[in-house]
């Protein structure tokens, strides 16, 4: 237990580290995803409700359940991508755009 | 958090193909996220803290999602079934005050000082032995609850879908180690995210089914209280002291156990949750993580209350010998009951997602505190940074397989396990003690550190398993003697911390430069990022915002 660590060696390696780092170069944009799989999931979801037999209706209490939770997957799943479309990822500077050869 | 042992075995759902198919569209995209996040890592801090860079909604969604794992869904829907309405507790007062606290108070020193981790921050502030302690500690714990999560998951999906427990143990352990190995925590975050969503669409059809089903709210108030009592339904009622109630605990040690020590230690110095907030793009981010958590937090109990509320109705013998279902089935209960197929697909999905996310935020905490807080400080030392990367893959897969094998040791010796979790539960405490003396404290010396998290976890679990098990004092159950032990290792850790420090050399002034109260480190000078002066992005706005809502959610349940 000899080795000193300072407050200023491990920001100064931080500092490196955020200064290579491609993350916010290289990751896709997550609202995609999330509207993409809810959208996919809301037409299912309603499709199913537009179908529903007798027995599901009164299994769910009357309430054509299916087609209410597709229905609000499937706007939540447009606003992610309207709000994607209106707000669109911002591209990196320029300066940090990293080389594309991988490990 | 209870883990949900046994589940009954008539609970099985009928499941089809649409239900299938929309699990299965959740795997592939699961998957995918993986696949897709694996070439935004370059470096070490992209692959354990997403290179510093998300929104800070992400991070947000993503702190409370890994909070909202199914031993928690399914716990507390079980405690509302058996407690009532005191389950509010653990939300308002057990879960606002600390993340508001850990957003406007400690987050300028964790994010400001550069810290990727929590021991990371103990190693600056106090020693190594107070490092070492807490990093093996943590990265224990971190297995050992995934695993608990794994064997949780594999009974529910064995009482639900009958798929056997080692075939659910192994795909989901599987999944976990795909996408975490390929994308880091950026990969991990994304998932919370998504699974966040999910989550919420599984919940509101069974809470809003389940209270059509029982007469709505006033239907649903009046049969508990005509079954259950007055208090049933209250928050506070029946908690004076020396008074009896089923929690076993009294006002005074649900706000300084639950409210104080026990939700403080949780939130503020689990590193499974501050990970979430210290991989936001910048300090403001960073702050509003917790914050922006908090408000969703506040309204999930519904989510989970209601459902567990109207279990108790429909089945009133829930959890005594009279039925043979368990105060954890009642989610799964509604499930099966009212869900036709198609939104049952989803709700099973929900579960699935959840018990993932759970195992998937200890999964990728371990791996970065087993990285760069024990192997690359301890063992292996300044290698190139490459290297780290490919340790933490490698790390990872290891984690996952002892984790599957923590699984399988549940499966045998459930018990043992339970009282593991308790055991390491105990851990946080203390850790928040070192904290707030150390963050507030300029003469918390730095062997203080060490020595109070030991002396603040002997002493709850002293208290717990020696004075509480062996009936030296009775405390009625279980949860109220969680809540004393906790505040006996907190005063504990405090005074062991303050006694040593005086007989200690405090840290030279310029190396506390940033982490303690009244000063600055460098990371705090940057100035705010185009946009963050934006009224609905003030830290402070959306804390007290939090604090004030979560109060007044008490007030229509305290009369």
């Amino acid at each position: 237990m000899s080795e000193h660590y300072s407050e200023r060696e491990l920001q100064q390696e931080v500092s490196d580290l955020e200064t290579k780092s491609t993350t916010a170069a290289r990751l896709f944009d997550i609202r995609r995803i999330i509207g993409g799989l809810f959208v996919v999931y809301g037409v299912i979801v309603t499709i199913a409700g537009f179908t529903a037999s007798d027995a599901d209706l009164d299994k769910a209490q009357g309430v054509n359940i299916n087609l209410w939770t597709g229905l609000g997957m499937l706007v939540l799943g447009l606003l992610f991508l309207l709000w994607l479309k209106l707000r669109p990822t911002a591209p990196p500077p320029p300066d940090v755009v990293p080389e594309e050869r991988e490990e | 958090m209870q883990t949900p042992t046994y589940l009954a075995a008539e609970l099985r759902l009928p499941t089809n193909w649409l239900d299938y198919t929309i699990l299965g569209i959740y795997f592939v995209v699961v998957l995918g996220i993986g696949f897709a996040a694996r070439r935004s890592v370059k470096t070490s801090l992209d692959f354990f803290l997403s290179g510093r860079s998300l929104p800070a909604w992400v991070t947000g969604l993503a702190f409370i999602a890994a909070n909202l794992g199914a031993t928690e869904i399914l716990g507390m829907a079980a405690n509302s079934a058996q407690y009532g309405v005191y389950t509010t507790h653990w939300y308002w007062i057990g879960a606002i005050p600390a993340m508001v606290f850990l957003g406007l108070v400690m987050m300028p020193f964790y994010y400001g000082s550069k810290v990727r981790s929590v021991p990371e921050f103990l190693l600056l502030r106090f020693d190594k032995a107070a490092h070492l302690f807490s990093s093996v500690l943590f990265a224990a714990a971190a297995i050992l609850i995934a695993g608990v999560n794994l064997y949780a998951l594999a009974i529910v999906v064995e009482a639900l879908l009958g798929w056997p427990q080692w075939v659910a143990i192994v795909v989901a352990g599987f999944f976990v180690l795909a996408y975490i190995t390929l994308g880091g925590l950026s990969s991990a975050i994304y998932n919370e995210v998504l699974q966040f969503f999910v989550i919420l669409a599984a919940l509101i059809p069974i809470t809003v089914l389940g209270l059509k089903s029982v007469g709505g709210w006033d239907g649903l108030s009046d049969s508990l209280t005509q079954a259950r009592g007055d208090d049933f339904m209250t928050a506070w009622g029946g908690t004076g002291i020396g008074s009896d109630n089923p929690l076993g605990a009294n006002w005074l040690t649900i706000i300084l156990g639950l409210g104080f020590v026990l939700s403080f230690g949780y939130w503020t110095t689990n590193f499974a949750e501050v990970q979430r907030a210290l991989s936001a793009k910048n300090l403001s981010a960073a702050q509003r993580t917790p914050l922006i958590a908090a408000f969703p937090k506040i309204f999930i109990v519904f989510l989970v209350m209601i459902p567990g509320l109207v279990a108790a109705v429909m089945v009133p013998a829930i959890g005594t010998g009279g039925s043979d279902l368990q105060y954890n089935d009642a989610i799964p209960y509604l499930m099966q009951q009212l869900l036709p197929n198609g939104v049952l697909g989803i709700a099973v999905t929900g579960l699935l997602a959840a018990f993932m996310a759970g195992m998937a935020a200890n999964v990728s905490s371990f791996n970065t505190v087993f990285t760069t807080d024990i192997w690359a400080k301890y063992v292996v030392k300044h290698r190139e940074d490459g290297y780290y990367v490919r340790f933490g893959r490698l790390i990872t897969a290891i984690g996952v397989l002892a984790s599957i094998g923590t699984a399988f040791l549940a499966s045998s010796f459930s018990n043992i396990m339970s009282y593991l979790q308790t055991l390491f539960s105990f851990f946080n405490v203390p850790m928040f003690v070192v904290f707030i003396i150390g963050m507030f404290w300029k003469r918390a010396s730095m062997k203080s550190g060490f020595w109070g998290l030991l002396a603040g976890t002997t002493t709850a679990m002293v208290n717990y398993f020696w004075i509480y098990k062996q009936g030296i004092i009775g405390i009625p159950s279980d949860q109220g003697a969680n809540f004393v032990s906790a505040i006996a290792g907190f005063v504990a850790g405090a005074v062991v911390m303050v006694a040593v420090s005086l007989f200690t050399a405090p840290k030279p002034a310029e190396e506390l430069e940033g982490l303690v109260y009244g000063t600055r480190s460098p990371g705090m000078a940057e100035p705010p990022a185009e946009g963050d002066d934006a009224w609905y992005r003030k830290p402070a706005l959306l804390g007290w915002g939090a604090v004030i809502l979560a109060a007044a959610c008490y007030i229509p349940f305290s009369f």
